[in-house]
This record gives structure tokens, sequence and C-alpha cells, in this order.
């Protein structure tokens, strides 16, 4: 259903009217110090392109590697963090494979499964949707920070936080208000991200920058000019066909174009369900904020 | 303080280290050198510089970007008066912007000649090297940017392997096209003027 040449978050393969299975793998060197978080905040990101197709995980398989004299403990820590988190998913972890590597790297090769019928992709945001975000954004910025020395440990610590958050619950609201369109903001930032989806689409999203939610940090870090060097790749293959308002700062430019780790999801929502999600997301005490619209044409205007 | 300036080696590093090393570097002296290899350092560094009040004179040389980073009154200082000996011309660096004010190349007697020569000039821009940092358009140059334009493709490649392409939003406006641009960004004099103005080099078609 879903493969290559229509590049979403996840491949999707169809078994049945009722069953389709969705297939996805990530994993990255650490992005925090504390090795359980890292397993924790790997393990959650890997999942995140599971629910950015609208499924639930069912099972997943360890993808690890690190040098000989990396002390057991610290690898026992990153596997709790990753199976911790693939439990709090109700998935089951079936084992994995581990190499030998000069830096640590974790990850998830993932299974999920879904309805064919509800497959939720980048391809169908429609003219007079909303757009919402479901994490704040800055992550990126500020584990860039982290390991420049120069990051503030609350502000750490709050992005540990959103990192670790499963995108499950967000994923099951928007299913249950039937989203347009969904896709998880990670490496290629909100802009990049947000361009697949206008291109996939046909149609052009406007993000208004003034609704935009930042964890505490990202833009202190941004005005420091803490940008990796992601943001600088992340511009040169989308900035074409994003618009920027003349308001939108120099710095804000690059922080929307900074990678992002475990990101929220990125939906574009039938207008007349916007306030029933709301809702939903208010109530269950979880985020959720409406950052744009999708209009006629291509690309995106930044407000 | 009155000694040397502080050297930062940054070659060999990714963003944000460069930057990081220099921001140390200038909590412990008022002037540093920071050594980079690659554009992106070269921005990061002088944005965080310039923002914290700093004036950056860049140095293009075979080893690296040299970067001389100073206090905005302590840069005029060394900067030699131009009566000085004959002038010691500095390699062009910086972005390289291409201007194009017109739909047409050259202003000959037939605009045909003109329009033959542009599509053949963006045909062939995509087999230079080095390809520009950014294409400003502005007055009848906007045509280009629209749909139906000749050179629409030949701009959308350039585009998609990282060339900057800059719209004047005045000059579509003026010819009605602000709803048909199909590549690049619009812009504003703002903008227009800041680019110009921080190039290493303009060429005008």
């Amino acid at each position: 259903m879903v493969g290559l040449e229509v590049s979403d978050d996840a491949a999707v393969w169809k078994i049945s009217d009722d069953v389709a299975v969705i297939q996805t793998l990530d994993f990255f060197p650490p992005v925090v110090d504390d090795p359980y978080d890292y397993g924790a905040i790997a393990a959650a990101n890997a999942m995140s392109d599971i629910y950015a197709m609208g499924g639930e995980v069912v099972l997943a398989l360890n993808i690890l590697g690190f040098p000989s004299d990396l002390e057991p403990e610290i690898v026992a820590e990153i596997l709790r963090g990753g199976a911790e988190k693939v439990a709090e998913a109700g998935g089951v972890l079936a084992g994995g494979h581990t190499v030998d590597d000069r830096e640590p790297k974790y990850g998830l090769s993932v299974m999920g499964l879904v309805h064919p019928d509800h497959v939720l992709t980048k391809a169908n945001a429609q003219v007079g949707d909303v757009l919402v975000l479901t994490k704040a954004l800055g992550a990126g910025i500020i584990t860039t920070a982290l390991k420049g020395g120069a990051a503030d440990p609350a502000h750490v610590a709050r992005a540990v936080e959103s990192m670790k958050r499963l995108n499950r619950q967000a994923a099951q609201f928007l299913q249950q208000v039937g989203a347009h369109a969904c896709t998880d903001i990670t490496g290629f930032a909100l802009l990049g991200h947000a361009h697949e989806m206008a291109e996939k689409s046909k149609v052009r999203l406007q993000v208004r920058v003034d609704r935009l939610p930042f964890l505490d940090g990202a833009v202190e870090y941004a005005e420091q000019w803490l940008f990796p060097a992601g943001t600088c790749r992340n511009e040169q293959a989308y900035r074409c066909g994003i618009e920027f308002a003349a308001s939108v700062s120099e710095e804000m430019q690059q922080l929307l174009f900074t990678p992002e780790t475990s990101g929220g999801l990125l939906a574009s929502v039938p207008p007349e369900r916007v306030q029933t999600l709301l809702t939903l997301f208010a109530d269950a005490q979880a985020p959720c904020w409406v950052v744009g619209e999708v209009a006629d044409g291509a690309g995106i205007q930044v407000l | 303080m009155k000694d040397e300036p502080k050297t930062v080696d940054a070659r060999g590093l990714a963003c944000p280290e460069p930057v990081i090393m220099t921001r140390k570097a200038l909590q412990q002296a008022d002037e540093v050198l920071t050594i980079v290899d690659n554009p992106t350092s070269q921005h990061n560094v002088t944005r965080m510089a310039e923002k914290a009040g700093y004036m950056v004179q860049v140095e293009q040389r075979g080893d690296g970007i040299y970067l001389h980073i100073a206090k905005g009154h302590a840069a005029q200082e060394p900067v030699p008066a131009p009566t000085a000996a004959p002038q010691q011309v500095l390699p062009t660096v910086g972005p390289l912007v291409l201007v194009v004010a017109s739909e047409f190349m050259g202003h000959g007697e037939h605009t045909e000649l003109g329009e033959v020569l542009i599509r053949s000039f963006f045909h062939t821009l995509g087999e230079i090297d080095p390809l520009p940092t950014t294409i400003i358009l502005f007055n009848s140059g906007v045509k280009l940017v629209a749909e139906g334009s000749p050179v629409v493709e030949d701009l959308q490649a350039l585009c998609a392997r990282g060339v900057e392409v800059l719209a004047c939003g005045t000059c579509l406006g003026y010819y009605d096209l602000k709803d048909k641009v199909a590549v690049g960004q619009v812009s504003n004099m703002y903008s227009i003027a800041e680019t110009m103005f921080r190039a290493g080099k303009v060429v005008h078609l």
C-alpha cells in the first residue's frame, strides 16, 4: 500500500481486508547522557513511525551497537529503557541483534498493525484543514547545546521528558476524529516534514510562528546560534518552496529547519472536528496545538 | 587585554562545535581567530559573533577559512590606511550572487535573441562550477520564475541543488504573477539588498 515510490513514514503491507502490516526501523547514537533515557528515547522515536501511520505497535527487535570496552551496566540500562518503552506501547520485544561499533547506537525495528482503511499518510491533507502539532519543538537544538556543554540541565530534563513520550495516544485521538494526513517530526525538522506533506498532498501549508510551541531554552539556544550541521542540510534540501514572512527572524527560520528527535505528530484535521480533537487532548491532559492551516497551492508559507 | 588574538582551530569539526569553541574563546580574549573548513561553520560562527556585537573579517586561505573576530571599535584600529602601499586584494569570499533584472539577456534590437540567450544561459548554468549561492530576480526578470517561463525547469533543477532563488515580490505584484510563481521564494527588498551586500561577488546578467 505504501512503499518507496510514495515515501512515507513507514512501509505498509495489506495482508487482508482488515489488517495491514506497518514496518519501520530507526536507530541513532546517544542524544543524552543517561543510558536509560537514551534507550527510551530511541525506542519512542523508532515506534513513532508506526503511530504516524495511524497504527499500533505489535513487535519490536533491538538494534544495538557498542564498543567492547563499554561497561555492561550501561548497555543493560540502554536496553532496559528501550524494553520498558516497548512494554508501555503494548508491544512485545522479541530479541534483536548487536554489533561491535566505536560509537554506541541503539534503536528498534518495529512491526505494527493498522486497518487498511485507516492508514494515515502524508498524502491526504485537504484545503481548509487545520494543522495540529502534538509536541513542542526544540528537542534537537537542546540536545545539540547539551553536547556542546552549553545547555541548562532544567531545559534538558524537559526535552528528555518530551522525547520519551510516546505518540501513541496522540495517534489514537487523531484516528478517532478522522485526521486526513499525519507525519511525525524528526530529522527533517518541522519544515522538512511539513514540506513533504504539502508535496504529497498537493496543497500549501500555512504555518503560524506565533502559534508554534517551543520547549524552554530552544529559542535561547537558537539566538546563540547553536545549530547542528543538520540544520543547514535541511535548509538546503527544503528551502525551495518555503516562503517566510519578513517578520520571521533568521534564527527562527533556522530553528524550524533544525532536526528534532522523537518529535510530535503533525496532522491535517478537518476543521469541523478540531474542537472535538482538542477536547480529547485536554481531557487526557495531553498537549496539542493548532499551528496553521491548509490552503490551495504548493509549498509552505511561514507567517 | 592586549594579547595576541586567541586562535580556535575548528577545522574538521561539525557545527555547533566551532560556534561553542569560539564563544568560549571570546569569554577569555577580546580578539579571536577561528579557523573553519566549511561554509556552514563560517556562517554560523559569523552570525553568532555578529549577534554578540563583534565584527568579523573573513580571509580565505588555502588551508581554511580564517575568521578574524574582534569588538566593533577594535576592528577599526588594525585596518591599514587606504594610502598604505599597493593595496593587497583579498580573494573573493562569501556567497556568489547572480542578479537577473530582465526577462531577456542583453539589450539588442530584437527581443527574440534576448529570449534565446536567457534560455541558453540558464540551461548552461547547471553545468558551471561554482553554482551561484543565490539568484535574485527583479523587474521583468521575475517573469522567469512564473508558470510558462521557458527556464522554470532549469531554475527548479538549480533550486533542487541548493541554489536559493529569490524573486522580488513587488515586481511579481506589478506583473500580476504572485499566484503563478513556479519556483523559488517571493522575497522583499530588505532581503534582496541584504543578500547583495553580504555577497562575496555579485554578477549582473
